[in-house]
């Protein structure tokens, strides 16, 4: 594919992944996006015992820092990093942050490494949000109908019906699971059960989309440290290690319509340098923006053959009692989307998880988690998607 | 699958008029380009100008080679259209009012299946088939596409969505500024047979009889007016009464006498000329626009367009009309103004650019000259499809040709 010298990925060996933070969410808040950061930053190093001026490293997502980036974060919050990143990819942000940061700490670039995610949601910033995502959507999706990001998905749900022969009952599946599964966690934003009559049923919001395929917009900040196994141990801190990752973007720009995502390109990559398959995977994480997504990244991480996801989904029970425990802490669908703090949303569970501090029900002998991310529906499709296979020590 | 749009119940004065309110604006420069070709009724893409690809949305650089040269140009609009939706919420206000909102995933037929995200039209049948494409300007006066059905029928006009796109006459009525010059005549008998409920007559000198005047007073559904563009209190008086009801103003009007600036003695002639042509164009909209603006979204029958016929030697000055030449250009410069002004209301304003009219006042002319009636049915034409920009006969296409061309020569061919 590439004319280039190959070299082998490199492991992530002497990383360690630690301190999951998720501040509770709200539906809406009249605080800034600065605010839940610094929640998230103050509860991420209470937690590890230090000081937020020791952090040497910080990696910030988020859409409504404006007009601030992570630069004036520096400032705004007292920290003197040597190692500064703002990562702008949505849904793809958590496990993209991560990889960058591994890298650093490998390198000796920076010894601590603070990434967190967060976001506000006034009243009207999500429409704000939406009229200047892009401006391939302000020129060419937008104007028609202006269903922002439930037109697009709707779109690629209604092809992928028709052409795999997926029905509203497979995706509800998906939905009713992670219901089940945010029940469980406390910080989640809806409380009550799910029926898939209640799924099928709903309001409709964007033909074949229904209000249970959308993810509710709360403001929320997630977070979590990157540092040496050394550092981990003398902090005397639970935490996980990386076996492998892949990012890529703007995959398949040919494809007349998204039916899969960059994951395609480098899943072989991705299981081979994790050393597992995805049998191994004691849970997944997928982004779940809508189910479609799920079932493409079920499709395009090698749980199934494309087009198959459907007929997967129904051989499996997705719930933390089932036998693929899938977006424990209810996904965005159920946990709620805290702006690009729902891209770290499954990497920070799939912490807990795999060291076996979960704040819901704890997966049995969660050793090993699949995470993946998808971000960016810059005009007809995403082009962020990022995945990890993360390991606890 | 559409029904026959009915005509509007008469205004329940108590019932507040729906201030108008438009569909997201902000656009990309490139995206500006791609509305030049909409604002003529042309569907155009951009093609590489290195590796031909074919482009879209509107960009700065060529995906397939980096190349900057990336000029619009017309493109096979037909195409399949592979996945739909129906919006049923949005957070716009604008949509909000018009949901639910058909729209779709087409792919263009060709080599290169380019991805377009269109309004669907509602004859459009189901996923998957077959589409024609169209680009129009919206409410914002961008560019948008629609897919359209491939055979038309009768009610094709009436989907609500396409009528959001265009200012068909079909059940409005309709101020013709000056029925005393042919132009005027000919365009209250196309606007009615395009469907229009009423039309108001104007006529700035009703104490003199005028040929077709009696046809005009015996048709039904024709109001005769007295109204002088170039008396302030007159305009003023008519807007206050017939304002709320034009849902179109077509002004017909133009005052046109040969000669340049040393072929005439004084400033009379000119005078008048700019009285009617230029002042009497910004009285119209002073008195109307407003009450257009307030009126952008009021139902069936809302404030839809200003239609203005002026000559295409608004471009660049033909000497043997200099003077004439000379207000057209200041009315196309007031008319961009105008588009502006009256996009509040998302009230649309059309340029109809038309060579020398086969008229009395043009009488010496040799051949080709426009008739009436083919000015009439491009002003209709505009209408119907929403085109800003009309250059109507085979002299305003020339001039606007050559313009494109090169604006100095047609300088020099117009004037030496």
């Amino acid at each position: 594919m590439s004319r280039f010298i190959q070299r082998a990925r490199r492991g992530y060996e002497d990383v360690a992944v630690t301190v999951p933070v998720t501040i509770p969410c709200q539906r809406y808040s009249i605080d800034t996006a600065h605010w839940w950061i610094a929640r998230a930053l103050r509860e991420l190093t209470r937690t590890a015992g230090i000081s937020h001026t020791e952090l040497d490293g910080l990696s910030v997502s988020s859409f409504t820092l404006a007009p601030d980036t992570a630069v004036g974060l520096t400032q705004h919050l007292g920290i003197t990093p040597r190692w500064l990143d703002h990562i702008p990819m949505g849904g793809a942000s958590g496990v993209v942050a991560l990889r960058r940061a591994a890298r650093a700490v490998q390198a000796g670039d920076a010894d601590v490494i603070a990434c967190v995610a967060g976001d506000t949601n006034h009243v009207d910033s999500f429409r704000r949000l939406l009229s200047s995502f892009s401006r391939f959507a302000q020129d060419a999706s937008y104007p028609y109908g202006f269903g922002g990001p439930n037109a697009s998905f709707a779109l690629l749900t209604d092809y992928y019906m028709r052409e795999y022969g997926a029905r509203a009952e497979d995706f509800g599946k998906i939905c009713v699971a992670q219901r089940h599964n945010a029940l469980q966690f406390p910080h989640a934003v809806m409380k009550k059960p799910l029926t898939l009559e209640q799924y099928c049923t709903a309001r409709p919001i964007a033909d074949p989309l229904r209000l249970f395929d959308c993810v509710m917009p709360v403001a929320g900040a997630e977070a979590f440290l990157v540092m040496s196994e050394d550092n981990a141990r003398a902090m005397n801190l639970k935490y996980a290690r990386v076996a492998a990752t892949i990012e890529r973007h703007n995959a398949y720009p040919d494809d007349p319509i998204q039916m899969r995502g960059g994951w395609a390109m480098d899943i072989d990559q991705l299981w081979s340098q994790s050393g597992h398959s995805p049998g191994d995977m004691n849970l997944l994480q997928t982004y779940d923006d809508y189910p479609v997504i799920c079932m493409m990244q079920f499709e395009d991480l090698g749980f199934c053959e494309k087009g198959a996801a459907a007929d997967f989904v129904n051989s499996h029970e997705f719930t933390i009692e089932g036998d693929l425990p899938h977006n424990t802490s209810g996904g965005q669908l159920s946990a709620g989307q805290a702006g690009a703090g729902g891209g770290y949303l499954g990497l920070v569970e799939a912490l807990r998880q795999v060291t076996g501090q979960a704040l819901g029900n704890q997966v049995e002998n969660a050793q090993r988690a699949l995470v993946s991310g998808f971000g960016m529906i810059n005009y007809d499709r995403g082009l962020c998607s990022a995945a990890t296979v993360l390991e606890g020590a | 699958m559409i029904e026959a749009l009915q005509p509007p119940p008469k205004k329940d004065p108590l019932v507040r008029t729906r201030n108008a309110v438009l569909p997201p604006r902000d656009r990309s420069r490139a995206a500006m380009k791609m509305a030049a070709s909409a604002a003529r009724g042309e569907f155009q893409l951009q093609t590489c100008g290195s590796c031909q690809a074919l482009v879209y949305p509107p960009r700065d650089a060529c995906p397939k080679c980096l190349g900057n040269d990336l000029p619009f140009k017309p493109v096979t609009n037909t195409g399949r259209l592979i996945a739909e939706s129906t919006v049923q919420t949005t957070t716009d206000t604008y949509f909000r009012e018009r949901t639910p909102w058909r729209m779709g995933t087409v792919l263009l037929d060709g080599p290169q299946p380019v991805p377009l995200t269109v309004h669907l039209h509602d004859e459009v049948g189901e996923a998957p088939c077959a589409v024609k494409l169209r680009a129009f300007l919206d409410k914002t006066a961008n560019v948008v596409l629609m897919a359209m059905p491939p055979e038309t029928s009768q009610l094709t006009e009436d989907d609500p969505q396409l009528r959001e796109l265009t200012a068909t006459p079909k059940h409005r009525r309709v101020l013709v500024t000056d029925v005393r010059n042919p132009v005027g005549r000919a365009v209250v008998d196309a606007v009615l047979k395009a469907g229009a409920t009423m039309v108001f007559a104007g006529n700035a000198t009703p104490w003199l009889p005028f040929e077709g005047e009696q046809t005009l007073i015996d048709t039904d559904k024709v109001h005769l007016i007295p109204l002088d563009i170039t008396d302030d209190n007159a305009v003023r008086v008519q807007a206050g009464e017939i304002g709320a009801k034009c849902d179109i103003v077509i002004n017909t009007a133009d005052h046109v006498r040969e000669g340049g600036i040393l072929s005439r003695h004084g400033l009379t002639t000119s005078h008048d000329e700019f009285e009617v042509n230029v002042f009497g164009l910004q009285r119209l909209a002073q008195y109307f626009g407003p009450i257009m603006i307030n009126r952008g979204a009021d139902g069936i029958n809302s404030a839809a367009a200003f239609v203005d016929v002026l000559s295409v030697y608004a471009l660049s000055n033909w000497r043997q009309y200099g003077a004439h030449s000379a207000s057209a250009a200041a009315r196309h410069s007031l008319l961009q103004c105008l588009r502006g002004e009256l996009n509040a209301g998302g009230v649309r304003v059309l340029s109809v650019f038309t060579g020398p009219v086969d008229d009395d006042w043009h009488q010496p002319l040799p051949p080709p000259k426009m008739a009436p009636a083919a000015v009439a049915k491009a002003i209709v034409t505009a209408l119907n499809e929403g085109i800003e920009e009309t250059w109507a006969g085979d002299i305003a296409r020339d001039v606007l040709a050559k313009f494109h061309d090169s604006p100095k020569a047609l300088e020099r061919e117009l004037t030496l």
